[in-house]
């Protein structure tokens, strides 16, 4: 678990001026009370272990996946809307079958979910920046930065984050109306979804700040003469990471389906670099003539990763959450 | 309680300025507005004319006020794409947000909360667990998606209900069409419906269920059985009344949600809304369609939140009491 890793590192860290040895970090993580509650909880090793799979068929897409979609030699129009290899009219070479333009779709959807998780992995991290400094700000150096930077949290958190990206990409559209879509794309789509995640962030950190601000270890830091700066990153910012995690775990299943969503309303990838959303998108005018599975495998997919990510999140607020032990 | 209530209408004020200082931004520096009105044979002193008789020349602060007064009487100007007035293009496709939003709205209600209140009464049942993944899947499943399950299911493959368009609508007054009249505009109302409710209706699930837990628990609960009252008076008396008071606050707040979920729905549908506009004014970069939507679902969103927080007053008494 790499929560784990990152916590059990950084006590190392603080543990390095102590006189005695730290066990191994890997002996200490198969002691520890998330390690148990990881075993005990069935469900939750099958869902880490789809998710891993998932991971790894998304990251390993280019050398696991048995055509390269992107490849212009190796398709062929001659092969459009093959059905799945168990219908009549199937082609062996094709598991899942074909899209319109005859690109095997379970290689698309294994090239769309590294997309969609890339995108997904960028914009939790790039909200978590975004809400992690501005919290930590609030948080410590309160009065009016405070309250303004907590006001544009409370005028945001009133608009559900789906309007929010919709209305960045807008912006963006009008802003960047003469290049070509495909060069910027990407960006706008992580800049939206990172702008729409980062309340949760900022709310969360600057709580533990002020509660951390407080206590005597800050207050000795203070009084020796370190700076503001660097008492927020070097030292209440790894006591606040705990809850951080836990949000950014749930906020993975969020901006995946998020970016499923924009992608599908044609705000999001283009079908050049086709995400899940957009595999669907792709495949939903073809629903309607019985083309069913070019919609509905990716959609599946989807489902499954956003699912099993989900499951994994529960877990993790659960087995952190100290009322519920 | 009035200080209360006139604090919170002060925020809904700002909340209210900040959304319109936001669209004026977007009206007024995304691209040229004069570039988008007039066609390209269009000469240089004839774009100045109009930018002069349109006010774009005069100081930005006047013309914020002057974009806020007419915000606040719904003028937007003329859409970019359809060449229409924007508040005549909403008046137009408000009625089928609005009936779509509600349909899904009582369907949530009406299916979540007894599922709710099942899961929670009979923690071990089958049942309840049957309840519990479903609404797990259900909330991993992106709306779109069940939409497009939707139509497979039962436009495609069984052919029951029509998979897009609201049907036959009948017009009541100058400029409300409904579709609740006609069989085809029922007919049609109940996959978009459905895909829009089902999140919310697992997300009420979940909190009734979960309330409904926690309040089985308490001490008051436990003199009620202990009274002997029959389960039915301790369950639907005692401990519904309690788990309702956080149910409303999401309700209402969902409310808002569906509303901006419709943009989604709608699209999946080809419902003809102010969502699908909003998303095609997206595209288009049609800056007044946007604004006015934007300040329109503000509006909306702010004036939800401030019944829900007054509607805290009445339904929780403890508030009322020892609050200055």
């Amino acid at each position: 678990m790499p929560y784990v890793s990152n916590e059990e590192a950084k006590s190392a860290v603080q543990d390095r001026t102590d006189a005695q040895p730290a066990p191994g970090r890997l002996a200490r993580l198969a002691d520890s009370d998330i390690f148990h509650s990881f075993l005990r909880s069935k469900i939750t090793v099958v869902a880490a272990f789809v998710t891993l799979v998932l991971f790894a068929l998304a990251l390993l897409a280019p050398w696991v996946a048995p055509h390269n979609p992107f490849d212009l030699a190796s398709i062929s129009i001659l092969d459009a809307r093959v059905p799945p290899v168990w219908m009549e009219y199937a082609d062996p070479r094709f598991l899942l079958g074909t899209d319109d333009q005859g690109r095997d779709l379970l290689s698309g959807i294994f090239y769309g979910m590294r997309i969609s998780l890339i995108v997904g992995f960028c914009s939790v991290f790039a909200a978590a920046a975004i809400g992690i400094t501005l919290g930590l700000i609030a948080g410590y150096v309160g009065g009016r930065t405070d309250a303004l930077i907590m006001r544009i949290a409370d005028v945001q958190l009133t608009f559900p984050a789906i309007l929010i990206a919709l209305l960045i990409d807008g912006i963006a559209n009008g802003i960047f109306g003469g290049l070509d879509r495909k060069v910027y794309a990407f960006y706008i789509l992580i800049a939206s979804l990172a702008l729409s995640f980062w309340v949760q962030y900022a709310r969360t950190v600057r709580g533990s700040t002020m509660v951390e601000k407080n206590k005597e270890y800050v207050q000795a830091a203070r009084v020796i003469g370190i700076p503001s700066v660097i008492i927020m990153a070097r030292h209440i910012l790894p006591n606040v990471m705990g809850p951080v995690l836990v949000i950014a775990t749930i906020n993975l299943a969020l901006a995946i389906v998020t970016e499923a969503t924009l992608s599908f309303l044609g705000v999001g990838m283009p079908p050049t670099q086709p995400s899940l959303g957009t595999l669907i998108a792709v495949g939903n005018d073809f629903l309607y003539s019985g083309e069913w599975w070019i919609a509905i495998f990716p959609g599946l997919a989807l489902a499954l990763l956003v699912l099993n990510v989900n499951l994994l999140g529960d877990w993790l607020r659960d087995a952190l959450n100290p009322k519920l032990r | 309680m009035i200080g209360f209530a006139a604090r919170r209408l002060l925020q809904a004020l700002i909340v209210m300025l900040v959304v319109a200082l936001l669209a004026f931004t977007m009206f007024r520096f995304v691209g040229d507005p004069i570039n988008q009105m007039v066609g390209i044979e269009t000469s240089i002193e004839e774009r100045e004319a109009l930018r002069e008789r349109l006010g774009l020349n005069d100081p930005v602060p006047i013309q914020f006020l002057r974009f806020a007064a007419k915000a606040a009487r719904f003028d937007f100007g003329t859409s970019y794409q359809f060449r229409q007035p924007v508040s005549e293009l909403f008046a137009k496709r408000i009625p089928a947000t609005l009936e779509l939003s509600f349909v899904s709205a009582l369907f949530a209600l009406l299916i979540g909360v007894p599922m709710g209140i099942y899961a929670g009464l009979n923690r071990h049942s089958p049942l309840s667990k049957l309840f519990l993944s479903v609404s797990l899947v259900g909330i991993s499943l992106p709306t779109f998606f069940i939409g497009i399950l939707l139509i497979f299911l039962f436009s495609v493959t069984l052919q029951w209900l029509p998979s897009f368009g609201r049907g036959e609508t009948v017009q009541i007054g100058s400029w409300w069409t409904t579709g609740f009249l006609t069989v085809s505009g029922l007919k049609a109302l109940i996959l978009p419906s459905i895909t829009l409710g089902l999140y919310q209706m697992t997300l009420i699930m979940r909190l009734i269920r979960a309330e409904m837990l926690e309040v089985i628990r308490t001490d008051y609960i436990k003199f009620a059985r202990a009274r002997g009252l029959p389960n039915r008076l301790v369950h639907f008396r005692h401990a519904l009344k309690n788990t309702l008071v956080p149910v409303v606050t999401i309700t209402g707040l969902q409310l808002g949600s569906i509303i901006a979920f419709a943009t989604i729905t709608e699209t999946v549908f080809q419902w003809p809304g102010m969502g699908l506009m909003f998303l095609q004014a997206v595209q288009n970069v049609d800056i007044p369609i946007m604004s006015a939507y934007l300040i329109l679902t503000a509006f909306l969103f702010v004036a939800i939140n401030f019944i829900v927080d007054i509607l805290y007053f009445f339904i929780d008494p403890r508030l009322r009491v020892g609050r200055p």
